[in-house]
C-alpha cells in the first residue's frame, strides 16, 4: 500500500464529507433543498453519472506496489484490474476495432520474402484467421454478446433493488408506481452498467478506442484520465475553501482595516491574469523540481507532486471570487435582526460568527463548489495544452488532446484519441453542469421561490 | 466625482506595488537566479563558471535587495529588485533572456492581438445578447427550454474542441479559409475570420446564460409591469425598457476587459499562429524565458487595474444613482 499525496487528500475530503453529512442529517433547513434535488429527474440522473466517475476515480486512487514484480513501479487498483489492457500494447497507431496497424510497413513473410502492407496487430483480433471476412461479423457478434450480458446484469441489479423495495414497503400495491426521478436514475444505471460492461467485454478482444502513437490502448488512457480530472476539480476547491470562507467572513463581519487588507490582497491577486499567474508558478515549480531531483524518486511520485502543486496554484488563484461573494453576503447578514439580537444579548463575536453567520452563507459555498468543478475540469485541458498543466507523463484529457492535435495534419486522420477524450470529458462536464444547476435551484433562496 | 476618481486612481499604485512584490518573490526568492541559470543551461555538467557567466550576461549577478559593496545610493540601485522590478513601473521591460528588447516586441505584437480580440468581443456581445433576448421573449415555452439545454451542452464542450473542430471542418475539409497564419494590413482578414467565428461560438453557451439571467432579473421589476400595464407589447417593453436598463451591468462588465484585449488569447493565437501577445507569452512559457513572463504578468495587471478604473468612471457616467451618492 502506497499513499500518494493526492490520494491522502482525496480520502481526507471524503471523510470530511461524511462527517458533514452525519452532522447535517435530519436538519430541517437542509432537508428541504435535498428533497428538491431528489425530485429532480435531470439532477438525479447527472448525480448517478458523477458518482460513477467518482467510483472509477476512487478505484484509481488506491495505490500499491505489486508483490510479483521487482521493479519500483506503483500501480492502482484500476491498473491491477486493467493489467491486460496495459500490457497489450501495439507498435503504433491502430484504429478502433482494427486488426491491422494504421500505416503500411515492410513485413517479412514466412517464406522469407518481404511485402509492403498493413501488419496484423499483436493483440487486437489476433485470434481471427481470416480478418477480411470474419472481422465485421466477429465485432458485431462480440458487441451483441457483451451488450446482452451487460444488460442482463444491469436488469438483475435493478430487479434486486425492486425486490428489496418490495420487502421494505408495507403497501404492496405501491411498489410499481415509481417516481419520475427514480425512473430516470434506473434508466441511467441501466445504460451505464450495460455500456461499461460491453466496453470491458470488448476490450478483452479489441482496442475499443484504438491505440496511440506508442501503441498504448486509448480506452485505458481515457479511463485513467478520469482521476486527474476529478482530483483537479475537487482538491482545488478543498484548498481554496478555507481561505475563501475565513477571509470572506472576516472581511464582511469586522469591516475596518481587516476588510481593507483582505480586499487589497484579493484585488492584487485578481489583477494578475489567471493563466499568467499559473504559468509563473508552474515554471517556478519546474525549476524547483529540476533542482531537487533526489526528492522525487519515481515518475509517479513526481507527477503526483506536480498535480498537487497545480491544485494548490489553481486554489490560490481561484479563491478570490468566492471570497468576494461571501464578504458581500456577510455584510448583508450582520445587519440582520437576529445577528443584532445576538449582539444585544451579549453573545461573543466568534460564537456569532460560527453559529449565525457561517451556516447562513453555506449555500453560497456549496453552489460555488459545484459550479467551479466543471470549469476546473475544462481548465485542465487548456492548461495542459500550454504545457503548464499536469505532468506530461500523467494521463489526462488535456495531454491526450495535446498529443492527438499534432496528428490532425496527418492523412488519413487519426481521430480516435480526440473523440475518446471528447466523449468522456463531455459526459463528465455535462453531468457536472446539470447537477450544478439543480443544486443552485434547490439551495439558492432567490430561485426557490418560483 | 473628481475626488472619487482621483482616489481610485491613487489606489492603483499599492495594487501594482503588490503585484510587483509578488512576482519578485515568485521569480527571485522562491528560486534563486542560480537555479534559473542551471535550468537554462541544462541540468547536467554545469560548471560554476558558466553559471556566473550566464548571470552576468543577463544582469542577475547583483544581490537581491541590498548591495553592501556599492557606494551611496547604488546600495539600492545596484540590486536585482531595483533593476528588474522597479523598471517595470516606467514600462522599461528590459531585455529577454534570449536577448531581444521586450518593450519593442510588445508594441509590435499587441496589434494582431487586438485585431483578433476586438471583433471577437463585439460580435460575441451582439450574438449573445440577441439570443438571450430571444429566450426571454419566448420565456416559459418549449423554445426556451430547448435553448437552455443547448446552452448547457455548448458550455460543456472544451474550447479546445471548438478550435480543433473548426479548423478541421471549415479550414481543412471545406477549404473556405486558411488553417492558420497571419498577414499585415487588410490581408489579415481572411486569417481572422475563422478564429473570430470560433471565439464567438465557444462563448455562446455561458454568455447567453449569463445575459439571460440579467434580463430575467430586470423583467421581474416594477417598471416593466408598469410598461406592460400602459399597453406596450412584450417586444416593445423588452427592447425599449428591459434592454436599455440591463445594458448598465453589461457595459460595465465589458469595460473591465477592454484593456485586457491587448493581451490576446493564449490558445487562439497559438492554434492559429497569430503573432500576438498571447502566442508571445506561450513561446516564453515554453522556452522558460522568465524575463518575458515577468513583463507580461506586470503588463496584464496594469491593464486590469486600468480596466477597474474605467469601470468606476463608466459607472459614474452611466448610472446617476452612483454619481449622486
Amino acid at each position: 500500500m502506497v499513499v500518494l499525496w493526492t490520494d491522502a487528500l482525496i480520502f481526507i475530503l471524503i471523510a470530511a464529507m461524511l462527517v458533514l453529512a452525519f452532522y447535517l442529517r435530519g436538519k430541517e433547513h437542509i432537508k428541504r433543498p435535498l428533497q428538491k434535488i431528489a425530485r429532480s429527474k435531470v439532477g438525479m440522473a447527472s448525480l448517478v453519472v458523477l458518482l460513477f466517475f467518482v467510483l472509477v476515480g476512487l478505484l484509481d486512487s488506491v495505490h500499491f506496489k505489486p508483490v510479483s514484480t521487482k521493479s519500483n513501479e506503483i500501480i492502482s487498483f484500476l491498473d491491477y484490474w486493467a493489467t491486460p489492457l496495459r500490457e497489450h500494447g501495439e507498435k503504433t497507431y491502430s484504429a478502433p476495432f482494427a486488426t491491422t496497424l494504421y500505416s503500411k510497413e515492410i513485413m517479412a513473410l514466412a517464406d522469407g520474402t518481404t511485402q509492403w502492407g498493413y501488419p496484423r496487430l499483436a493483440f487486437g483480433g489476433n485470434y481471427l484467421n481470416n480478418p477480411e471476412t470474419q472481422h465485421l461479423v466477429d465485432v458485431l457478434q462480440k458487441t451483441g454478446y457483451g451488450f446482452i450480458q451487460g444488460a442482463s446484469l444491469a436488469g438483475l441489479l435493478l430487479l434486486c433493488y425492486l425486490g428489496v423495495r418490495h420487502k421494505a414497503q408495507d403497501d404492496k400495491k405501491q411498489v410499481l408506481t415509481l417516481s419520475a426521478s427514480l425512473k430516470s436514475v434506473m434508466a441511467v444505471v441501466f445504460i451505464i452498467v450495460s455500456l461499461s460492461y460491453t466496453l470491458i467485454y470488448l476490450s478483452a478482444y479489441y482496442h475499443v478506442f484504438g491505440t496511440d502513437k506508442v501503441g498504448e490502448d486509448v480506452f485505458y488512457q481515457v479511463v485513467k484520465s478520469i482521476r486527474t480530472g476529478l482530483v483537479l476539480g475537487t482538491l482545488t476547491t478543498l484548498i481554496m475553501l478555507p481561505m475563501a470562507i475565513i477571509f470572506g467572513i472576516l472581511a464582511g463581519f469586522f469591516r475596518g482595516w481587516i476588510d481593507d487588507v483582505i480586499q487589497y490582497i484579493y484585488t492584487t491577486l485578481n489583477s494578475i491574469p489567471g493563466v499568467l499567474l499559473i504559468a509563473a508558478s508552474i515554471l517556478m515549480v519546474q525549476v524547483y523540481m529540476a533542482n531537487h531531483e533526489q526528492d522525487f524518486t519515481s515518475v509517479i511520485v513526481r507527477a503526483d507532486m506536480r498535480l498537487l502543486f497545480l491544485c494548490l496554484i489553481l486554489g490560490v488563484t481561484n479563491w478570490t471570487g468566492l471570497c468576494r461573494l461571501l464578504r458581500a453576503e456577510t455584510l448583508k447578514l450582520r445587519e440582520m435582526e437576529y445577528v443584532q439580537a445576538a449582539h444585544a444579548l451579549g453573545v461573543k463575536q466568534n460564537i456569532i460568527l460560527l453559529r449565525h453567520i457561517l451556516p447562513n452563507v453555506m449555500h453560497i459555498v456549496l453552489i460555488s463548489v459545484v459550479l467551479d468543478f466543471s470549469s476546473l475540469v475544462l481548465a485542465e485541458a487548456v492548461l495542459s495544452y500550454i504545457n503548464i498543466g499536469v505532468d506530461p507523463t500523467t494521463y489526462s484529457w488535456g495531454n491526450m488532446i495535446n498529443g492527438a492535435r499534432l496528428e490532425m495534419a496527418r492523412e488519413p486522420i487519426v481521430w480516435w484519441s480526440l473523440s475518446a477524450a471528447f466523449v468522456f470529458m463531455f459526459t463528465l462536464v455535462l453531468a457536472a453542469n446539470l447537477f450544478a444547476d439543480t443544486v443552485q435551484d434547490a439551495f439558492d433562496p432567490r430561485r426557490s421561490a418560483e | 466625482m473628481i475626488h472619487y476618481i482621483i482616489r481610485r486612481f491613487l489606489y492603483a499604485f499599492p495594487l501594482l506595488m503588490g503585484v510587483n512584490i509578488l512576482t519578485f518573490v515568485l521569480f527571485f526568492i522562491v528560486n534563486s537566479p542560480d537555479d534559473m541559470a542551471r535550468m537554462q543551461l541544462g541540468q547536467k555538467h554545469v560548471t560554476e563558471q558558466s553559471v556566473t557567466n550566464w548571470k552576468q550576461q543577463h544582469g542577475y549577478d547583483v544581490p537581491l535587495l541590498w548591495n553592501p559593496d556599492a557606494q551611496g545610493e547604488q546600495k539600492i540601485t545596484q540590486t536585482i529588485f531595483y533593476q528588474k522590478s522597479v523598471g517595470l513601473f516606467l514600462f522599461r521591460f528590459g531585455v529577454s533572456d534570449s536577448g531581444r528588447n521586450i518593450g519593442a516586441d510588445i508594441q509590435e505584437r499587441m496589434w494582431p492581438s487586438l485585431a483578433l480580440a476586438l471583433p471577437t468581443l463585439c460580435v460575441g456581445l451582439v450574438v449573445d445578447i440577441s439570443f438571450a433576448l430571444m429566450m426571454v421573449l419566448f420565456r416559459s415555452s418549449y423554445l426556451e427550454q430547448a435553448g437552455i439545454v443547448l446552452c448547457v451542452i455548448l458550455m460543456s464542450i472544451s474550447s479546445l474542441f471548438y478550435i480543433i473542430g473548426g479548423q478541421f471542418f471549415i479550414a481543412k475539409l471545406l477549404r473556405l479559409v486558411p488553417i492558420s497564419g497571419y498577414d499585415d494590413g487588410w490581408a489579415a482578414v481572411k486569417f481572422l475570420i475563422l478564429p473570430v467565428l470560433i471565439g464567438v461560438f465557444s462563448g455562446i453557451g455561458s454568455g447567453v446564460r449569463w445575459y439571460r439571467t440579467l434580463f430575467l432579473e430586470e423583467v421581474e421589476k416594477d417598471y416593466v409591469r408598469t410598461a406592460r400595464a400602459k399597453g406596450l407589447t412584450e417586444t416593445q417593453t423588452l427592447f425599449r425598457h428591459v434592454l436599455r436598463n440591463a445594458l448598465i451591468p453589461i457595459l460595465t462588465g465589458v469595460v473591465v476587459i477592454l484593456p485586457l484585449l491587448f493581451m490576446g488569447s493564449l490558445i487562439m493565437e497559438s492554434f492559429f499562429s497569430i503573432p500576438g501577445l498571447g502566442s508571445y507569452t506561450i513561446d516564453a512559457i515554453n522556452s522558460q524565458d522568465f524575463a518575458i513572463v515577468r513583463a507580461m504578468v506586470f503588463l496584464g495587471s496594469v491593464l486590469y487595474v486600468i480596466g477597474l478604473l474605467l469601470t468606476d468612471i463608466s459607472y459614474t457616467l452611466v448610472d446617476p444613482r452612483v454619481r449622486l451618492s
